[in-house]
């Protein structure tokens, strides 16, 4: 029978929002009412906390602790080691108009990304067609949405009462493929959108709880790790429905009225808290800082397009400005300009990862939700790499540009924690979280795998203004940093181990040095059609140190093909394994034969064909250093050089330290004899240090000449095209004359995407 | 609330003694306001000149008042690099590591960044040596004018007291 006229105009005019209202219409409204007063909704007071504070920390404590145990549950679901291992997952709780109330542990970048999906359905009037419905699910994991990247794959259901929508919980997973152009959920080579993988665009793809089954079967056959996807769509789809449970239970307790309240109230509560801590922690000011990341695409081992093959680097100078009424901006003004590669990020990516650093230091509470949001203003260039202004951008690894343009802020912030005294919240900045193993083919059970190695995950963090930073131990995306068990990895990946060590060095220098990173040798065992690839900085370090501490350590790549390993196994000789703890001095290659070994500073490649027997190590970054290295303890330099987190050549050149070392192989630093060194050292200094103002001068004349590489020069024209302002102050600063620029079509390098715009039609 | 401490333990923080479970108990609760008047007077007590510290700016740096009513920033071995508003790097001596060689002091080649795409710059006390600050920077960067503190509005709005005078 057809559908009546009468049937569908009844539905149309059903509305799912709030007193009648459309979820369109209270979208707006919530808008108006916080440009209007400046406060979130409206609520210059928050009646229902101030009367009933019990009640309303019950409230939170259940709804909190729910999402957290869902996480936790769910997570069980899942197989792939990046979600049961290293916990890559999120629940948030929303508004109905996609506002964050509550979020879980984990990768909380998400707190507000499916938010960003929700916001897209109501504003392309999802509610009419295809409908909100009870027993929806709905997906997205499309980046220009609002999404990091494509692999984290976003479940999204929303939670109906008496007809009306009282929130939406969304829940996310890191998978481990997407169906790139390469496997591993985060590659090198995509430059568009069409390379990416696959992308959903907030779908429905459920109803009455249950998964449809031409979603299944597509999206089935779309990705390389079948069984790894449907196991990871079951936990997000888990947890979303115990946590809807959870607020139906909340509601039918407290009332729905009390419910509504609430929830407004905790994400006013929310801004006020940030206002709070920036005023209780910082000095109102101006802070400025800056990163970079290489982009080295114009080497034979990056297979990308031709008008992608540019050398280039990231630029993310950042200025933070904290006002004397505890509001703050965060511009980003004079960061260069997307890309052809795989590391764009869309705004909301951008602004709400910032929130997975700031609980990890101004904001270390359960209390993340979108009021952080309402009290802060963002300025991102209109075209830059966090704000493209094309929707053919790729976005697989966005993180690698992320990451290193968050880190200064918290380097930025800590010049306040100093100020104020805080010295135990001071951090130097964080490690470049790659490298990134990835790639793929036929496992050692036989099957079509991906993988992607999650020993990212334990960088080494940044120093403190009172102690050295963690070795080995976290990544700034996800604070629950691990490693990983190898026995697990072994299991999941067809890559055995020929050792996991700290990597000396690698910790930026400093009074307090930076966290370790740690390196693993691992050898391709029982692989059949498998390619890897390099993900990671090589050329440059993504962060600075602070206040006389140094940068961490750049990257290089290590990896042999043709090896005679199978060979030595069987002769009982000597092989490679442990650490390459200095890479000047290659151990490896003194027990290896190999038809090829690459050791170099391209630390970024498209995949490579690895045979069984081949090796590859994987080298995970250190931490960044504080404070003047002569003045780092002797006994902790001891215990550096003991312990083999630095390699002795540098303890005398970095640290002043002199030493000895006895018949069992101990250093013993001489306190005495390093202090007369240290005084000679500073004396070192004084001699060779310039003037500031006489060595400005000619770096001058080297711009006039434009003598610099032209990645370097490359970087300048994309920021410059964005950012006027960038220019001027450019040009202030160094004084040279109005007329003076640096284009991209002076560099004679290919300039795709320059000028012309495919913008989004939805 | 928040939990103030003793003299003596601001002192274990300052210096780098601090036993680690104190300090994860700071790190753990709410912050203690009292901390800035404590920690300023310690610095004060520990450093070899007169002037009035407004603000730390770093380690070893100062926003101090002079008796004119000016305020500068000054290293703790007592050389000043001039107005609290102006870039005290331009007024330091910079060492720039942008050649293999002079990164090979700092790391082994393959771990140290290169220098046809990254530099390192390194500024010293005029007076005593001390290295302040290490930006690592593509050439042609402008120095980084990291901090200007609002000294006014934190003292006067933030901490509800007028800044003080000569």
């Amino acid at each position: 029978m057809a559908i009546r006229e009468s049937d569908l105009a009844a539905k149309q005019t059903k509305t799912i929002g709030w007193n009648g209202k459309t979820l369109k219409e209270m979208r707006r409204e919530i808008d108006e009412l916080t440009k209007e007063t400046g406060y979130y909704a409206g609520l210059e007071k928050l009646p229902f906390k101030e009367s009933e504070p019990i009640r309303f920390e019950k409230i939170f404590a259940k709804l909190r602790g729910g999402v957290v145990h869902a996480r936790e549950t769910a997570k069980r679901v899942a197989a792939s080691p990046i979600v049961e291992q290293e916990g890559e997952l999120c629940f948030t709780l929303y508004t109905p108009e996609g506002d964050s109330v509550v979020t879980s542990t984990g990768i909380i970048i998400h707190v507000g990304t499916m938010g960003s999906a929700i916001k897209f359905m109501i504003e392309n009037d999802y509610e009419e067609n295809p409908g909100i419905e009870p027993g929806d699910i709905f997906c997205n994991n499309d980046c220009q949405v609002g999404n990091v990247h494509p692999c984290d794959v976003h479940t999204i259901v929303p939670i109906f009462w008496e007809g009306e929508v009282v929130g939406w919980v969304g829940g996310v997973t890191h998978v481990i493929d997407t169906g790139a152009t390469a496997p591993g959920s985060m590659c090198v080579g995509p430059v568009t959108r069409y390379d990416d993988g696959y992308q959903i665009a907030c779908r429905k793809i459920g109803r009455n709880d249950e998964l449809l089954r031409d979603w299944l079967v597509e999206s089935q056959r779309s990705i390389r790790t079948t069984k790894y996807w449907l196991l990871d769509e079951r936990t997000r789809v888990a947890g979303c429905h115990m946590i809807r449970d959870l607020v139906l239970s909340i509601i039918e307790e407290e009332g729905i009225d009390a419910y509504k309240q609430f929830i407004r109230e905790l994400i006013e509560e929310g801004r006020r808290g940030l206002i709070n801590r920036l005023k209780a922690m910082t000095v109102p000011g101006k802070y400025r800082q800056v990163a970079f990341v290489d982009v080295p695409y114009r080497h034979p081992d990056v297979d990308v397009p031709p008008y992608a093959k540019v050398d280039t680097i990231m630029h993310a100078p950042s200025e933070i400005t904290i006002n004397p009424d505890g509001s703050w901006e965060l511009s980003f003004d004079g960061a260069s300009r997307w890309g052809w590669h795989s590391y764009n990020a869309q705004p909301i990516a951008f602004t709400s990862g910032i929130w997975v650093m700031m609980t990890q230091t101004l904001i270390p509470n359960d209390r993340v939700n979108d009021g952080a949001v309402y009290a802060t203003q963002f300025v991102l260039p209109e075209g830059g790499w966090m704000k493209p202004d094309d929707i053919r951008t790729a976005h697989s690894y966005a993180w690698h540009f992320l990451v290193s343009a968050w880190s200064p802020l918290w380097r930025g912030l800590s010049r306040a924690y100093f100020s104020r005294g805080y010295l135990e919240e001071v951090n130097a900045g964080n490690a470049n979280t790659s490298n990134w193993l990835q790639g793929g083919g036929f496992n050692q059970y036989d099957t079509i795998h991906a993988v992607n190695s999650f020993e990212a995950a334990a960088e080494g963090t940044g120093a403190s203004a009172v102690r050295d930073g963690l070795d080995h131990a976290a990544a700034i995306w996800n604070p629950e940093g691990d490693m990983g068990d190898m026995e697990i990895w072994e299991l999941a990946e067809p890559l055995l181990y020929l050792g996991r060590s700290i990597k000396p060095n690698t910790g930026g220098y400093g009074k307090y040095r930076g966290g370790c990173g740690y390196e693993t040798l691992r050898m391709v065992w029982n692989a059949k059609d498998w390619t890897m690839f390099f993900m990671g900085n090589g050329y440059m370090s993504s962060d600075c140190g602070l206040m006389g501490g140094y940068p961490a350590a750049a990257g290089y790549r290590f990896e042999a093909h043709g090896t005679d390993l199978k060979e030595r196994f069987e002769k009982r000789l000597p092989f490679p394994q442990g650490g390459d703890p200095n890479p000047d001095d290659p151990q490896y290659e003194k027990v290896l034969e190999s038809k090829e070994i690459k050791r170099d500073k391209q630390a970024i490649t498209t995949e490579a064909i690895f045979e069984n027997y081949d090796l590859y190590l994987n080298y995970l970054r250190g931490g960044p250093g504080f404070g003047d290295p002569l003045e780092r303890k002797p006994e902790h330099i001891e215990a550096d050089l003991n312990g083999g987190y630095l390699l002795p050549e540098y303890a005398e050149k970095v640290y002043g330290a002199v030493f000895t070392r006895d018949e069992k192989g101990r250093y013993h630093v001489d306190p005495k004899k390093t202090e007369e060194r240290r005084k000679q050292i500073r004396q070192e200094r004084l001699k060779r240090g310039k003037p500031t103002r006489e060595w400005m001068k000619k770096e001058r004349e080297r711009i006039l000449r434009k003598e610099a590489a032209v990645q370097v020069q490359h970087m300048y024209a994309s920021s410059f095209s964005l950012s006027e302002k960038f220019l001027n102050e450019f040009r202030t600063f160094w004084n040279l004359p109005e007329s003076w620029v640096v284009t991209e079509e002076e560099l004679e390098v290919p300039t795709f995407g320059s000028k012309l715009k495919l913008t989004e039609s939805i | 609330m928040a939990q103030e401490y003793d003299r003596r333990t601001i002192e274990e923080l300052v210096d780098g003694t601090i036993g680690f479970p104190k300090l994860k108990e700071m790190l753990s609760s709410f912050k203690d306001p009292g901390r800035f008047d404590t920690y300023v007077s310690i610095l004060q007590e520990r450093v070899p000149w007169d002037d009035k510290i407004l603000l730390p700016y770093g380690e070893h740096l100062y926003v101090v008042l002079k008796k004119d009513g000016s305020r500068v920033i000054k290293c703790d071995c007592g050389h000043e690099f001039g107005d609290y508003r102006q870039n005290w790097k331009l007024n330091a001596l910079v060492y720039v590591r942008d050649d293999e060689q002079k990164m090979a002091e700092l790391y082994p080649k393959l771990l140290a960044p290169d220098p046809q795409w990254q530099v390192i710059r390194e500024y010293y006390c005029p007076g005593c040596g001390t290295q302040l600050e290490v930006e690592a920077v593509t050439p042609w960067y402008p120095v980084i004018h990291d901090y200007e503190p609002d000294i006014d509005a934190f003292y006067e709005q933030w901490l509800g007291r007028p800044v003080p005078k000569p």
